[in-house]
């Protein structure tokens, strides 16, 4: 089945293009020209993934962005024109999962489209646990989910991943450019901002304290690890 | 202690206000000082002279009665000179003249032989005695001997030419009252005098204080305008010349927000417009880009004109995007609004991924590119993107000009600095185009085919890249034996270059290869 993109563009002939390169590389898009009607057609839509113009008419990207991150946690790509920190990390904050400057290639926008789609094989079913002994997270690796305190954490599948790829390998430190690789699928070196944002808002959702992390840690000058089982 | 003088002497220093208090203070003792003297010594000169007058005209007054006490004694006569010496020292005083501060009077006889026969007479100085024989009537301050002890005095004396032979008169005055009065006068005028110049000081401490402390105010203000605070502002309150420099300040620092805020106000408007520029560009380019993508991907199916249109239209994209990237870029710049993000990184590093980048781009025109660097890893605060992207500009540029000669790139650093330089061997600089080389789009041979397809903006991004550095970018070049390009960086970020560690025109010794 071919899966269903959400492209949310104002510029009628930049939609039309997409949608030919979309097909082509065989996706099923559907398209909605105008932010206030952009949840809407996501409900209607249900796609799997969203390509989202950060500058609409009607709403802005960065609220069309909440409102779909408010209910559902499908990735979203940021097309964006902007590359300032300030612009990207205010897209990236408001709950994409990704970024692409405009003008992009079309291979690269598939290729990182691809790269959000593509799930951790779920085999093996295993469960994992991190986290500080009198209160660990326990993550549930085929059934999706994650529980602290019994209670379930719902996360975004980025998030998911992310927290899957610290909690496999507890004792590594991850840098910035390995997890831009692993989880997003980069294979050049990127924008490491990307992974500083979504540190930030897996530890606001699995955290107890997000201003003193026990799950993500911060390892100073190097990137990142899961705090010990 | 030390410290402590220090810490005055600077304190003297910064206050005006100590500075003006204690020099008018100085001053003003000073005058009051000299006018007490003055006062003193002429208050003190006319009672003396009165008391002189007085002394004077009491003595003149006993002459005449003291000869008649000595008439009919013959000069022999012990006894009855010692009966008139006696009349006279005991005798009423004087005639017409007030004697309640005489206080002794001594008759001696020029014959010292008579003097030991005239007891109890007070001693009289002996230069007074010379001068009294001689015939004169003498006045002198002296000390005299009282039943109180010594004490200043007054002694007149005169000649007596009596039947008994000659003798000398002297009239004794004490001069305590005077000098009690005079001590009165001394203590009120240093009372006076004192009381004067701390009140000098202290009118000039609140006089000064009124001065300084809304000049004191405006500095303050000022500092926390100037620390960008532009809403600070002097409390002006009456008409006088401080209310005026308040408005004047005020005015100022008013006229200072308004340039400010349009300055900012128009900065802002830059970065908006090339923020909308950017995105109104981006989208269009967005959707040819793609398009192009595709008729390049279909080339093959194409006639052969079409095929080699859709490869001139994909070559073309890529330069039209680097060209607004760099635009943009430039732009940014020009906004003020480009900033670093320095982080310690190594040096060679950045150097090594530069080449590396160029290596492909060399090895197809078959110029020979080699790097310097040493095995240390040099570690600076640098904005390594920044650096990264300077050297591939310099790299570039090099292998656009090589003409096919080597390109080779050096590592030097010291202490405070690091610099790259990128020397290639081709058609080199004519004199004075060094300056011109980072001017935007600037092109030394119009004619000249780029191997890079440069934009004619690298340089003057590199230039505007160093500078964000504090560092240097120059150039050296001579026609045909190619050029110098040199970057110099503070290892600190923040900090200054004064001087690079590398040679920006070739020395002999650094020709390894020319």
């Amino acid at each position: 089945m071919k899966p269903r993109v959400l492209v949310v563009d104002d510029d009628q002939s930049l939609a039309e293009m997409l949608g030919i390169v979309l097909r082509a590389d065989g996706f099923d898009p559907a398209f909605v020209p105008d932010g206030s009607r952009a949840l809407a057609a996501f409900r209607d839509v249900k796609p799997d993934i969203v390509l989202l113009d950060l500058m609409l008419p009607g709403a802005s990207g960065i609220d069309v962005c909440r409102s779909i991150r408010a209910e559902s946690g499908t990735p979203i790509i940021m097309l964006t024109a902007k590359t300032d920190t300030v612009d990207v990390v205010l897209g990236l904050e408001s709950g994409a999962d990704d970024y692409v400057v405009k003008p992009f290639k079309p291979k690269e926008l598939t290729a990182r489209m691809r790269a959000r789609l593509r799930r951790y094989d779920d085999a093996g079913g295993e469960t994992l646990t991190i986290g500080p002994p009198d209160s660990p997270v326990s993550i549930d690796v085929p059934a999706h989910q994650v529980v602290r305190d019994g209670q379930q954490i719902s996360l975004t599948p980025l998030e998911f991943d992310l927290l899957v790829a610290l909690a496999r390998k507890p004792r590594q430190v991850f840098t910035r450019e390995v997890l831009l690789e692993q989880v997003w699928g980069y294979r050049h070196a990127a924008d490491t901002r990307l992974v500083n944002v979504h540190v930030q808002r897996l530890r606001s959702k699995v955290e107890r304290d997000p201003e003193r992390p026990e799950v993500v840690l911060t390892v100073r000058g190097v990137g990142y690890k899961a705090g010990p089982p | 202690m030390l410290r402590g003088w220090r810490r005055s002497r600077s304190y003297w220093r910064r206050s005006l206000q100590l500075r003006v208090a204690a020099s008018t203070a100085a001053v003003t003792g000073i005058v009051v000082l000299l006018i007490g003297l003055f006062l003193v010594s002429q208050i003190g000169s006319g009672v003396l002279k009165a008391k002189r007058d007085a002394a004077i005209a009491q003595a003149t007054s006993g002459h005449d009665s003291a000869v008649s006490e000595f008439s009919g004694i013959s000069p022999g006569d012990l006894n009855g000179i010692q009966q008139a010496v006696d009349q006279i020292t005991a005798g009423p005083n004087v005639t017409g003249a007030t004697t309640t501060d005489l206080y002794a009077k001594a008759v001696l006889s020029v014959d010292d032989a008579v003097n030991s026969q005239l007891p109890g007479q007070p001693a009289i100085p002996h230069s007074l005695r010379t001068k009294v024989r001689q015939g004169n009537l003498t006045v002198q301050y002296a000390r005299v001997h009282t039943a109180a002890g010594d004490s200043p005095g007054l002694i007149v004396g005169q000649p007596l030419s009596t039947s008994a032979g000659s003798f000398e008169l002297y009239y004794l005055f004490p001069l305590t009252a005077e000098q009690s009065t005079l001590n009165l006068v001394r203590q009120t005028v240093l009372v006076a005098g004192l009381a004067l110049v701390l009140l000098v000081a202290v009118i000039a401490t609140l006089v000064t204080r009124w001065v300084v402390l809304p000049v004191r105010a405006a500095a303050q203000t000022a500092g926390r305008l100037a620390g960008g605070d532009l809403s600070q502002r002097l409390p002006v309150s009456g008409e006088d010349d401080i209310a005026a420099l308040g408005t004047a300040f005020n005015d100022m620092a008013n006229s200072l927000q308004q340039q400010i805020r349009r300055l900012e106000k128009l900065s802002r408007l830059q970065q908006r417009f090339t923020s909308d520029v950017s995105h109104e560009l981006r989208t269009p380019l967005t959707t040819i880009r793609m398009a192009g993508e595709l008729l390049f991907a279909g080339r093959a199916d194409f006639a052969p004109e079409l095929a080699r249109s859709a490869e001139l239209l994909q070559n073309e994209l890529d330069r039209f995007e680097s060209l607004l990237a760099e635009l943009l870029e430039i732009s940014r710049y020009d906004a003020g609004v480009a900033a670093l993000e320095t982080e310690q990184v190594d040096v060679v590093g950045i150097v090594e991924r530069a080449v590396a980048a160029s290596e492909s781009l060399a090895r197809r025109h078959q110029i020979a590119l080699e790097a310097v660097t040493g095995a240390e890893p040099v570690l600076a605060e640098l904005d390594a993107r920044r650096v990264e992207r300077v050297l591939r500009n310099l790299i570039g540029n090099a292998l656009d000009h090589a003409e096919g000669k080597p390109v080779q790139v050096r590592l030097g650093y010291d202490k405070n600095t690091v610099a790259i330089s990128v020397r290639d061997y081709g058609i080199g600089l004519r004199p004075g185009e060094a300056a011109l080389v980072f001017n935007r789009f600037w092109r030394g041979d119009p004619s000249r085919s780029r191997l890079t397809g440069g934009t004619g903006l690298g340089l003057a991004i590199s230039l505007e890249d160093a500078r964000l550095h504090n560092g240097w970018l120059q150039a050296w070049g001579e026609r045909g034996k190619g050029a110098v390009f040199r970057l110099t960086l503070p290892r600190k970020a923040g900090g200054t270059v004064t001087e690079s560690p590398l040679p920006l025109a070739p020395t002999p010794e650094s020709e390894v290869r020319s």
